[in-house]
Formats: structure tokens, C-alpha cells, sequence
């Protein structure tokens, strides 16, 4: 259960709060006119963006002393999730361990990873050799192997088109599924958000609100969620 | 409450405080023994004389840079890797043996009055102020075409072909990536080469002189040597002092950062302008290779006949100083490396870090060498800790220059890949195994060349502590020179020259290999 206790996000006149929590094994998207604070929200969640006050929990545990590391979670960016310089096997070893020192069982691990998304082979490339989608793919199965209880994605797909990130969403809820794990993702796309996501975190003016229910939401908009929707979206 | 505090590491404090200790220690102890404080007219000439050749040979260095650089970023020929490494030698070029080549060419018998002669023109005389400006930017023209190429360098390939599939010509190229990358890098490259200017002191020694052409660097050496006078020596000392702690200051201050973003380290090969760029790219090239490369080529010829004549003793200073090269070098990047990551990260207390990263700048060889000797003489004999003093005085003298070459690649690398590190837990020596030094390699590896070539070709610390047989190569040279035996200095003038850019190239091979 991940628990944001009255969180206060501020710098430079933005302000944002959040005070709500949201099951394990749930599927969240997080949507909002851009600028209102979706990454910010996740960036805290994540250890990267210390709120002014209020507190982060995962299962009641306050996670906010916790190096980004050290978190019950990993992130996806929306790009730099590789490193250029080493391969896709070394870039999922990374998730394993830091020292990329695996054991024979480990190594093994990340080739099955390689696999389970679809890049067997493509083990020895480096990034730079992969396409869009591919790359998704192996920032995704680094995820499958740390297997931590949240999966934070910030909007890493955007840049694919819509048959490809269908295909990518549809991995994610196949690694999230695996594990158990709660996923929040940001995105800009309300398409994704009824197509994935099981509840909706509406991020405006501000606040950060509590989890609604895709349909439920979709069906009856705030005034908010209608106004970042526009006339297309009322239809 | 949730707020994790910026990264406290104690380790660069620690070497940071020691550095310090270091720099700040002679610098206490000559200003404690400076005595009177008076400047004479001449001193202040000597002031005066310093400034505006450090100025006008940085602004010649900077902009005739500027073009040789754009040439090589975006031309792609036969042996331009090799044009590359070479343009780096008279950087890494003792500076006795630099005066040397530009002597054998521009000198009262060398190639150029000979043609000049030839021609029924009048001859040229290379002393005084102009064959200072003449030696400074041959030495150092290079730095900062090296400088001013990592810049363009540093400019992913991708926004390169972004702008070519916007149909930018030269003049938006120029514009939105050129001229922003530029305006980050030149003052910084043109300022360090007017610190290094401010304590030259082999050039001004053997150009310069007289009262017209003295430094206050040479001011120093000749109250130590010719009149063993150190309260003046440290009164002069305390001057240099002041001149490079301003210059050191705008250093400081002028540190900019440019953010292009990461590219992913596609190569891509953008075709530079054609037209009349293409020529004029081609002699830029061209017009570098040849002022940098005839005197080279001089030492070579007058230095080949000579190394059948080098006595052994030239054996033995080449081992001592080929030894201090790589400890300075190993020293200086690993602190270089150390400082310039925590201060990426912005760790606590990065701006005493930073501060003391580049607080040698605002000293000179023969200020803490002079600083030193005063500090060891009532304790031990300076001549038996002659090899760790300079291995110390080295380090420290290189430091601000690798360090400065090391920190933006390291911003980089905290501003990409600093958020992706840390949510892999990816801390400690994993961290500078598998990220920092890979993303690093290339800077660090030119970075211990350039210590080690400064290292190898250090004459001026080594002056005041060694005698007898504790000497480094280019002192022995300068004792050859002394005795008359010029055969026997060219020969280990020339294996000096062969060390310092066997050395420099090693290191910097190393880094791109490492890089790829």
C-alpha cells in the first residue's frame, strides 16, 4: 500500500498536494494538463524531489530517508533509462547488481529476462543499436528483474506510436502482473489511461487528487479533468 | 519528514583540506619572510610587462584557435587523428626545447632570416616582447585548439543532424549550437592560457630580459639566484601572488555550463559546408600544421646527431623523471577526478571543493617551490626530499587543468545519468566502475597525459632543491646547455621531447580506447 500522507511538493512557485494512498497491485495513470506536477508527484515518490512536508509510506513505513536506490521501486524515465556505453545484458545486470559481479544463476536471470520481452539475441548490443521500442523493452525487463512492489513510468513511451505502445502497455501489466506490483504512470494520453489503467489520478490546479475509478471518472469529468479534456474529449 | 539532504562525503573534504594545506602552507610561509614591502619602478614595469604579454598572448592563442578547431570538428581527411595528437606536442613540449625549435627557425641564424636574407629583405630578431607572444602561442595554440575541439565535441551529433534536416546553413549552425558552445568555452580557454602566460618563466628566461622583457616570475628567480635575496624574492613572490589570484578569481568566475543533452552516441558523420569554407578550412589547417610542426621538426634534425653523444647520466634523470611524470599524473587525476565528481553532484561543501580544485592557479612553480625550500631547509636537507617536492609541486600545478578539463564531462554525466544511477542503487565503487570512469574515459585519459607531459618537462622547482646527481631530465638538458656540450643537450633534448609525448600519448590512447 503506497500512502501519501498529506504531501507537500513547493520550488520556485510551483506547489503541489497529495494526500491519498493507492493499493498494492493496482494500475494508476496519472494525467493532467502538462506542467501541472505529474513527473514532480512521481519524482517524489521516487527520492529524486523532497516534499516540504508530509510523508511517503509503502505498507506504513516512511520511505523518505530512503535513498532513490534503497525505495521499494523502479523508475522509467522518459528516456536516459540505458546507459550508451554498456550492453543490454550489462544495462539489465545493473538491476541484479551495481557491481555487475553475477553469479552463473543471476546471468541466467537476465537472459530469460532478455527473452520474457521479446530481445532475445539482442543481448550483446548497445543502446544506441536498438530501436525505440526495443529500448522500452530492455528498461522494462531490467524492471522484471528487481522486482520491486511499485513501478513508476514516466511516460516512457511517448515517443512510440500508438500500436507499439499498446504493445509495450500491455508488457507493463504483463511485468507488473508477474510481481504483484503497483504501477503509476504518468501520461498526457487519455486513451492510455481507460485502455490501462484500473483508476485515474487527476493532477490540476494544484492538487494531486485521490484515485478515482477510469470509468467512473471518465463517465462524470471535474471540471478540471473536463477543461484538460476540451470538447473532443466530452463527446 | 521526508527530505533526503544533498550527498555528504567526507573523502573529497579530506582532500580538498589537504590540498590547501598544501598550497595555502608555502604561500603563508613566503609571505611571513617577505619583510618590506616596497616596489620599485622597475617592479612595477616587471608588472606591467607580465600582463600584456599574458593578455596579448591569450587572445592570439584563443582566436587563431578558433578556426583551426571548427576545421577539425567538421573535416574529415586522411591522418586527421594523427594531425590531432600532434598539434597536441608543443603543448607537452618542455618549454627550453619549444624555445629551442622556434630559435632553430625564427632565430638570428634560423630558416626563416636565412630566406628573409635570401630574398634581400631585412632579418628579424625573435627577442623581446614579440618572440615572447611568439613562443607562448606556439606553445600554447594547441591547448587551445584541443580546448575548443572537445567543445565541439561535446555537441552531440544528433543536434547536428537535427539542424541538417532543418536546412540550417553555416550562419544557424553557428548560431543556435556554435556560437553557444563557443561563448561557454573561450573565455575559460582563454584565461587559462593568460594564467599560464603570467608564470612562464623558461620562455621569458631565454626571449625576454633586460628591463624591457622581464616577468615577475623571472624577477623572483633572479632575486633567489643572482642575489640570494629572499625577502625580495618572497616580496615578489606576494605580487605574483595577487596578479594570478585575480586571474585565478575570473577563472572562477567565468565557469559556465552549456547543456546540449544526451546523445546516444550514434556516430554520425554530418558533412561540413563546401564553397569557399572548404578552402578556407583547409588552410587553417594547413597554415597550424606548419607553424606548429616546422620547429618540431627542427628539434628532430639538430637532436638526432646528438644522442650518440649523451653521457649516462642522462639515463638515469630520464628513469627519475619518467618516475615523477606518472606519480604526479596518477596523483593529479585521481584527485581531479574525485573533486570534479562530488562537485557535479553538488555535494556538501562543493564550492570549497571547487575553490580549492583550482587554488594552485593563483601560485606559480617558483612561488611554492621558493615557499617549500623555505619550509624544509631548517628541517631536512632539501636536497634528499628534492623527487617528492617536485612530485608534489607538479600535481598541484596540474591540477586545475585537469580538473577543468574533467568537470564538465562529469556534469554530464550527473545531469544524464545521475537520476538513473541513483534509482539503480548504483553508489560507490560500482558507480565509478561501470558509470563515471566508461563516460569519462576519454577526458581523463588526455587529462593524465597532459600532468604527465607538464610533469616530465617541469624545470623549475627542481631548480632551487636538486644538485649533484638527484637531477630530472630537463635539468640535466639545462646543464648540458650551460656546459657548452649543445651536441650532447640536443640529444637529450630530443629524448626528453620523446618521453613527454610517448607518455602523453599513452595516456590519451588509453582514454579513447577506453571511451569506445
Amino acid at each position: 500500500m503506497l500512502q501519501l500522507d498529506r504531501v507537500v511538493l513547493a520550488q520556485d512557485g510551483f506547489r503541489l498536494t497529495a494526500d491519498w494512498a493507492a493499493a498494492p497491485g493496482c494500475r494508476v495513470a496519472v494525467i493532467g494538463p502538462s506542467g501541472a506536477g505529474k513527473s514532480s508527484l512521481l519524482a517524489a515518490i521516487a527520492g529524486f524531489f523532497p516534499p516540504v512536508s508530509g510523508a511517503v509510506r509503502w505498507n506504513g513505513t516512511d520511505i523518505g530517508g530512503l535513498a532513490p536506490g534503497a525505495r521499494p521501486l523502479s523508475v522509467l524515465f522518459q528516456d536516459q533509462n540505458l546507459f550508451p556505453h554498456l550492453t543490454v545484458a550489462q544495462n539489465l545486470g545493473l538491476g541484479l547488481r551495481p557491481d555487475l559481479r553475477l553469479s552463473g544463476t543471476e546471468a541466467m536471470r537476465v537472459d530469460a529476462a532478455i527473452e520474457r520481452v521479446g530481445l532475445a539475441g539482442l543481448g550483446q548490443r548497445k543502446p544506441g543499436e536498438l530501436s525505440g521500442g526495443q529500448a522500452g523493452r530492455a528498461a522494462l525487463a531490467r524492471a522484471l528483474l528487481r522486482a520491486r512492489p511499485m513501478l513508476l513510468l514516466d511516460e516512457p513511451f511517448a515517443a512510440l506510436g500508438p500500436a507499439l505502445k499498446a504493445e509495450m502497455l500491455a508488457l507493463v501489466a504483463e511485468v507488473a502482473g508477474d510481481s504483484g506490483a503497483l504501477v503509476l504512470m504518468v501520461t498526457h494520453d487519455p486513451a492510455d489511461a481507460k485502455a490501462f489503467a484500473e483508476a485515474v489520478v487527476l493532477v490540476a490546479d494544484g492538487v494531486a487528487a485521490a484515485p478515482v475509478q477510469t470509468e467512473h471518472l471518465f463517465a462524470n469529468p471535474p471540471p478540471a479533468l473536463r477543461g484538460y479534456l476540451g470538447p473532443a474529449g466530452q463527446i | 519528514m521526508a527530505s533526503r539532504a544533498r550527498p555528504l562525503n567526507l573523502g573529497p573534504l579530506v582532500l580538498a583540506a589537504v590540498l590547501l594545506a598544501l598550497v595555502a602552507g608555502p604561500l603563508v610561509t613566503v609571505a611571513a619572510r617577505a619583510g618590506q614591502f616596497v616596489m620599485v619602478p622597475q617592479d612595477w614595469a616587471a608588472v606591467r610587462f607580465t600582463l600584456m604579454q599574458a593578455s596579448l598572448s591569450a587572445l592570439i592563442s584563443v582566436g587563431l584557435a578558433v578556426p583551426v578547431a571548427r576545421a577539425l570538428a567538421r573535416r574529415r581527411f586522411a591522418g586527421r587523428q594523427a594531425l590531432i595528437t600532434l598539434m597536441g606536442a608543443p603543448f607537452l613540449l618542455p618549454a627550453m626545447v619549444a624555445v629551442l625549435g622556434l630559435l632553430a627557425v625564427f632565430g638570428r641564424s634560423g630558416v626563416m632570416n636565412d630566406l628573409l636574407a635570401e630574398m634581400g629583405l631585412p632579418t628579424v630578431s625573435i627577442y623581446g616582447l614579440h618572440g615572447v607572444l611568439l613562443a607562448h602561442v606556439f606553445l600554447n595554440l594547441p591547448l587551445a585548439v584541443r580546448i575548443i575541439l572537445q567543445g565541439w565535441q561535446s555537441i552531440p551529433a544528433e543536434r547536428f543532424r537535427l539542424a541538417a534536416s532543418l536546412g540550417f546553413g553555416p550562419s544557424e549552425v553557428a548560431r543556435h549550437l556554435e556560437r553557444p558552445m563557443l561563448w561557454a568555452v573561450l573565455p575559460g580557454a582563454g584565461l587559462v592560457i593568460f594564467v599560464i602566460c603570467l608564470t612562464s618563466f623558461a620562455v621569458v628566461l631565454t626571449l625576454g630580459g633586460g628591463p624591457a622583457a622581464t616577468t615577475v616570475e623571472l624577477a623572483i628567480y633572479q632575486a633567489v639566484r643572482f642575489d640570494f635575496d629572499l625577502g625580495r624574492a618572497a616580496m615578489l613572490a606576494l605580487v605574483q601572488l595577487g596578479l594570478c589570484a585575480v586571474a585565478a578569481g575570473l577563472v572562477f568566475g567565468l565557469a559556465r555550463q552549456v547543456g546540449f543533452g544526451a546523445g546516444l552516441d550514434r556516430s554520425l558523420v554530418i558533412a561540413g559546408p563546401g564553397g569557399w569554407r572548404r578552402w578556407a578550412d583547409g588552410a587553417a589547417i594547413t597554415a597550424a600544421a606548419l607553424f606548429l610542426l616546422v620547429p618540431l621538426g627542427a628539434v628532430v634534425l639538430r637532436g638526432v646527431p646528438g644522442l650518440a653523444e649523451v653521457p649516462d647520466v642522462v639515463f638515469t634523470a630520464a628513469l627519475r623523471s619518467v618516475l615523477v611524470a606518472i606519480v604526479s599524473a596518477a596523483m593529479t587525476v585521481s584527485v581531479a577526478l574525485v573533486l570534479a565528481d562530488a562537485v557535479a553532484r553538488r555535494a556538501r561543501g562543493f564550492g570549497f571543493l571547487e575553490a580549492a580544485a583550482v587554488l594552485p592557479l593563483a601560485t606559480s612553480g617558483l612561488v611554492l617551490g621558493t615557499g617549500l625550500f623555505l619550509i624544509v631547509q631548517p628541517v631536512v636537507s632539501p636536497l634528499s626530499v628534492a623527487l617528492p617536492v617536485t612530485v608534489l609541486v607538479n600535481t598541484a600545478l596540474a591540477l586545475p587543468y585537469v580538473y577543468r578539463l574533467v568537470l564538465p564531462d562529469a556534469q554530464t554525466v550527473v545531469g544524464d545519468y545521475g537520476r538513473l544511477s541513483d534509482s539503480l542503487g548504483l553508489q560507490g565503487w560500482p558507480r565509478w566502475r561501470w558509470v563515471v570512469l566508461p563516460r569519462l574515459a576519454r577526458p581523463v585519459g588526455f587529462g593524465a597525459g597532459v600532468a604527465a607531459a607538464l610533469s616530465i618537462g617541469d624545470l623549475g622547482v627542481i631548480t632551487l632543491f636538486a644538485g649533484g646527481d638527484q637531477g630530472t631530465l630537463p635539468l640535466v638538458v639545462q646543464q648540458l646547455t650551460g656546459a657548452y656540450r649543445m651536441q650532447a643537450a640536443a640529444g637529450a633534448a630530443l629524448l626528453l621531447v620523446g618521453l613527454s609525448f610517448g607518455l602523453f600519448w599513452l595516456c590519451d590512447w588509453g582514454g579513447r580506447r577506453a571511451s569506445a
